[in-house]
């Protein structure tokens, strides 16, 4: 499409704030996403990574700042001047266009793989059933879950779980996901097959904030790395500049102990 | 001691009358009660605060006052408002009410104890609350749900025989009726106890078939 203006971000976050009584967990962090941008986020625990992730999607109400999709504002809207506040109804509706792979995959227990993924499509977008599981399988290959359809989650590994978990985002053909550290919760010889699924789709160009300690995964995959300290971004490079040189001492302090 | 066998011989037929009532009303009642405990339950979820505190204020004064008092409530309170139930009816609301509260109790206890992660999830895939509830949560509280609610049905039955109070024909009314008339007290309330026992062993059973078949879907 020939545009005179030059295409708006896809993401943009500005003074993203959230307080959780007197504790300030994110303070005041922005963000701007191009499309097919891959961002990694890392940092201490308790850092506020999740929190920022989560008022993203709008999980979490934040206590001052926007967040823009595609130019529409999330989670309300400006009316003469005053901003209203969606309800959990009218969030329903843009949450869907932001996946969300949660650190303990949260499948839903009483349904197969195949109907994890196809509720999205069947309940949430009103696709017929029948086409909702085509769609279904067609995302649990993607993730090579072919031979699982049937499984409920108590029958599958940590690794399928979460590779589910991402089927189910896939599935809403969403136009941004978030990791939440997807892999924190997994005994680590099933990492590999969940980062594999995401390097994946990082190949695809999927437009993705993944919040994760796999340095590896940062250096290899994201476009842009960031390192989040006490609720505030700290410093934001190319991997190989943030991994190889980086500028601020708190950086260089967290990369090493995690290295040691 | 001796039992009077021809007062019982007599007693059994015309107690299975007021086995038929109390079945009926028990039924009924479930029926009722279930789902009204159900839709309570759910309102205990509303975004709406006035159905929260509607929801917290009815439970409270189910568990709070004794059914007892609550059937004469219902028997003599519902015609001050201008609604005449026949006694029959009278019971059947009283004990619905009663059953209701508790129940609302189960199943919020039950939507409770559902991690909270399976809520964000499908709060991120898009659902409305309602459909959270209908989807996610509700399909999985069925399987908990019914030892507890068997429990609390067995109670309705039982408290069933509480309506005789307000002259409703039902088991226990039925055998005072006989007793007045023969002072055979002991013969009949064992009688008595013998039909109530039979009603709530096959409720019972009813529930245990329920529950494995629910354990095989």
């Amino acid at each position: 499409m020939a545009d005179a203006v030059p295409p708006a971000a896809l993401l943009e976050v500005e003074g993203l704030t959230k307080r959780f009584g007197d504790r300030l967990a994110v303070a005041g962090c922005s963000l701007r996403i191009d499309e097919g941008e891959i961002v990694v986020i890392i940092g201490p625990s308790g850092c506020g990574k999740t929190t920022f992730l989560r008022c993203i999607n709008r999980l979490e109400a934040p206590s001052a700042g926007s967040v823009t999709l595609r130019g529409e504002a999330i989670g309300g809207r400006w009316r003469d001047g005053a901003w209203h506040a969606y309800t959990e109804g009218e969030l329903a509706r843009q949450r869907r266009r932001i996946g969300f792979v949660f650190q303990r995959f949260n499948l839903f227990n009483h349904l197969s793989a195949l109907d994890n993924v196809a509720i999205g499509p069947h309940r949430v977008l009103g696709r017929p059933l029948a086409e909702a599981r085509r769609i279904a399988i067609g995302q649990l290959e993607r993730v090579f879950l072919g031979e699982h359809l049937e499984k409920r989650p108590a029958q599958l590994s940590g690794g399928q779980q979460q590779r589910v978990a991402i089927a189910r985002c896939l599935a809403m053909t969403p136009e941004l996901m978030l990791f939440d550290e997807p892999t924190s919760a997994l005994d680590p010889e099933l990492v590999g097959e969940v980062l594999e699924v995401m390097k994946g789709l990082a190949q695809e160009r999927m437009t993705m904030i993944v919040v994760t300690h796999e340095m590896g995964f940062a250096r290899q995959v994201a476009d842009r790395v960031i390192f989040m300290d006490a609720g505030s971004f700290i410093e934001e490079a190319p991997p190989e500049p943030f991994f190889s040189a980086p500028r601020e001492e708190r950086t260089r302090r967290f990369l090493s102990r995690l290295l040691r | 001691m001796t039992l009077d066998w021809s007062i019982i011989r007599e007693a059994i037929p015309l107690l299975a009358q007021g086995v038929v009532a109390t079945v009926k009303i028990s039924v009924l009642a479930i029926v009722f009660g279930t789902v009204a405990g159900f839709l309570l339950g759910l309102g205990s979820f509303s975004g709406l605060r006035p159905v929260r505190w509607f929801v917290r204020a009815y439970v409270d004064f189910v568990r709070g006052t004794p059914l007892l008092v609550q059937v004469f409530l219902v028997y003599f309170a519902l015609p001050v408002v201008g609604i005449n139930l026949s006694e029959f009816w009278a019971g059947v609301a009283a004990l619905s009410f009663n059953a209701a509260g508790f129940i609302a109790e189960i199943v919020r206890a039950n939507i409770e104890a559902i991690d909270r992660g399976q809520t964000e999830a499908a709060r991120s895939i898009g659902m409305t609350p309602r459909q959270v509830l209908a989807f996610i949560l509700l399909p999985q509280i069925f399987r908990p749900v019914l030892p507890p609610l068997t429990n609390e049905l067995i109670t309705l039955v039982k408290g069933s025989s509480l309506l005789s109070v307000i002259s409703v024909y039902e088991l226990t009314r039925a055998g005072q009726a006989i007793i007045s008339v023969h002072f055979v007290p002991f013969e009949i309330y064992a009688l008595i106890a013998l039909y109530y026992y039979v009603l709530i062993s096959a409720l019972a059973w009813l529930s245990r078939a329920l529950e494995r078949r629910l354990h095989v879907a």
